[in-house]
């Protein structure tokens, strides 16, 4: 196996376990190729890629960036605040404007759930989805797992909990559907609140008891409290909040067992995780930003070998 | 498809102990010396030429590494597969250095030109040669030749050289495969 089964990654519910190997496979080659004196390499010199964000964004469109200018890409960066979207122009008119001036791929993020799969039944082009709603983030559970897979040793039968802001996160959603095709166990903790309904139905199991969760962990996956999405009142107060759900020192020198903390940023400090615990030794938040440079380099690298 | 032997187990060894003579009597002690082996094949005829000169002229501490080319290709989206990457194990500076580079067999030369921009991202050697088992002459794309040669051979285009190594195969031996009478 050395090619996609996807033309587009559009969510990680469309890949085969032997697709997330081999984008790992080829992320730990990128991971090397980084860390080199000089981390450019001309793979994808005659590949232009367009980024379009319509939705705010600091890592993933940097990390895009990064990836896409260390395989010598030429790339173009869109972002909706000061464009025509503005104006009142169309999703696919946008985007076919913008392919017209001969892109080859399109990072997209959008606030809308299924905007990246409507583009690519639209438009000619692969598509990366970088985040659509509260939909699906694949890069990121990608980056998340293969983090994971670099400090356990493999995923399969790891115990990985997902704590917080379940209901609006996508990182959520693409994390179980990666954990769950590479054979990890998926718990779910948080407020019921803040739980999807029927989330059971994807092979996860729900607990409210944070204390309880961890205990049984070998991964903590701490999501942001997403309040830019909240429209109305999930829980008292962010102090209340941070007792019941927030990943403390003191909450894990009680479980007393050494657990994995990830965070996909960007952090509320003293909310969803302490400052304490995101500054860690066993936070290894800052490893899956740089693993995110090096899988989205194996990501672009594999679907632009099928253009 | 037809096999040809080209060269069997005595001349394979044969050949590989001219190579390791010529390059002590070109690199002396190799202290400013280092073997770059192009992964994958070429890897492995790195290995045993360090062994050679390990074994049969008592140099040990000989600095080598093996590189990992593919990103650098200029093939990639115009062949048929993906290309798929080896281990890249170069913990060696080429600042300065000699620099022998190392494959099995040299065809167009752009695998070799892939290696010498490779090269470029961990410094600027001071001298770059290039060694082959087998140098498959008037079928090159660019201005590439050896400095050290194994065997000349005027395969055409319909032919496929292929080597085989004891370490991955059970032999050490050369064929000359001919794809068109299948």
């Amino acid at each position: 196996m050395s090619k996609l089964s996807v033309s587009h990654l559009l969510g990680i519910k469309y890949l085969t376990p032997s697709d997330i190997e081999l984008i790992f496979e080829t992320a730990s080659h990128f991971k090397e190729v980084i860390n080199r004196p000089i981390k450019k390499v001309p793979s994808l010199r005659d590949v232009t890629i367009a980024n379009l964000f319509f939705e705010n964004s600091t890592r993933t469109k940097l990390s895009f960036e990064l990836a896409q200018k260390r395989l010598s890409a030429d790339v173009i960066n869109f972002s909706a605040s000061n464009s025509s979207v503005k104006k009142g122009e169309s999703l696919i008119d946008t985007v076919n404007n913008i392919l017209s001036m001969k892109v080859d791929m399109v990072v997209m993020r959008h606030p809308n759930p299924g905007a990246s799969m409507f583009l690519s039944k639209h438009v000619n082009a692969s598509i990366v989805n970088a985040g659509d709603g509260a939909h699906e983030h694949p890069t990121q559970a990608l980056l998340d797992c293969f983090s994971i897979q670099e400090r356990l040793g493999d995923v399969s039968g790891k115990k990985v909990l997902i704590v917080g802001d379940v209901l609006h996160s996508r990182v959520a959603l693409s994390n179980i559907f990666a954990l769950k095709k590479l054979g990890a166990e998926v718990k779910v903790c948080g407020p019921l609140t803040l739980m999807p309904k029927h989330i059971e139905t994807l092979g996860v199991t729900v607990e409210t008891k944070l204390k309880k969760a961890l205990a049984w962990a070998d991964v903590a996956n701490v999501l942001r409290v997403q309040f830019e999405r909240m429209r109305k009142s999930y829980f008292p107060s962010n102090r209340e909040y941070a007792m019941q759900y927030g990943i403390s020192k003191e909450v894990l020198r009680d479980i007393d067992k050494e657990i994995l903390i990830m965070h996909p940023g960007p952090i509320n400090r003293g909310v969803e995780i302490s400052s304490d615990v995101a500054d860690s030794e066993n936070a290894i938040i800052l490893d899956q930003v740089e693993n995110g440079v090096a899988v989205r380099m194996a990501t672009l690298y594999l679907l632009a070998s099928k253009l | 498809m037809s096999n040809r032997l080209l060269l069997d187990t005595i001349e394979v060894n044969i050949i590989l102990n001219r190579l390791a003579c010529q390059l002590c009597e070109t690199h002396k002690d190799f202290s400013n010396s280092v073997l770059i082996g192009v992964q994958p094949r070429g890897a492995v005829l790195a290995k045993r030429l360090l062994s050679i000169l390990a074994n049969e002229h008592k140099l040990t501490e000989i600095s080598n590494g093996f590189l990992d080319i593919t990103f650098f290709r200029d093939d990639f989206r115009r062949t048929e597969k993906v290309l798929s990457a080896s281990e890249n194990l170069m913990d060696v500076s080429v600042e300065g250095k000699n620099i022998v580079l190392i494959d099995d067999v040299l065809y167009t030369g752009r695998s070799i030109r892939a290696a010498l921009t490779a090269i470029d991202s961990y410094g600027r050697p001071s001298e770059i040669q290039l060694l082959t088992l087998i140098d498959r002459r008037f079928s090159r794309h660019l201005p590439i030749q050896p400095d050290y040669l194994g065997r000349q051979v005027d395969a055409i285009a319909d032919e496929k050289v292929l080597v085989h190594w004891k370490e991955e195969h059970g032999e050490d031996a050369v064929y000359i495969l001919n794809q068109s009478d299948e």
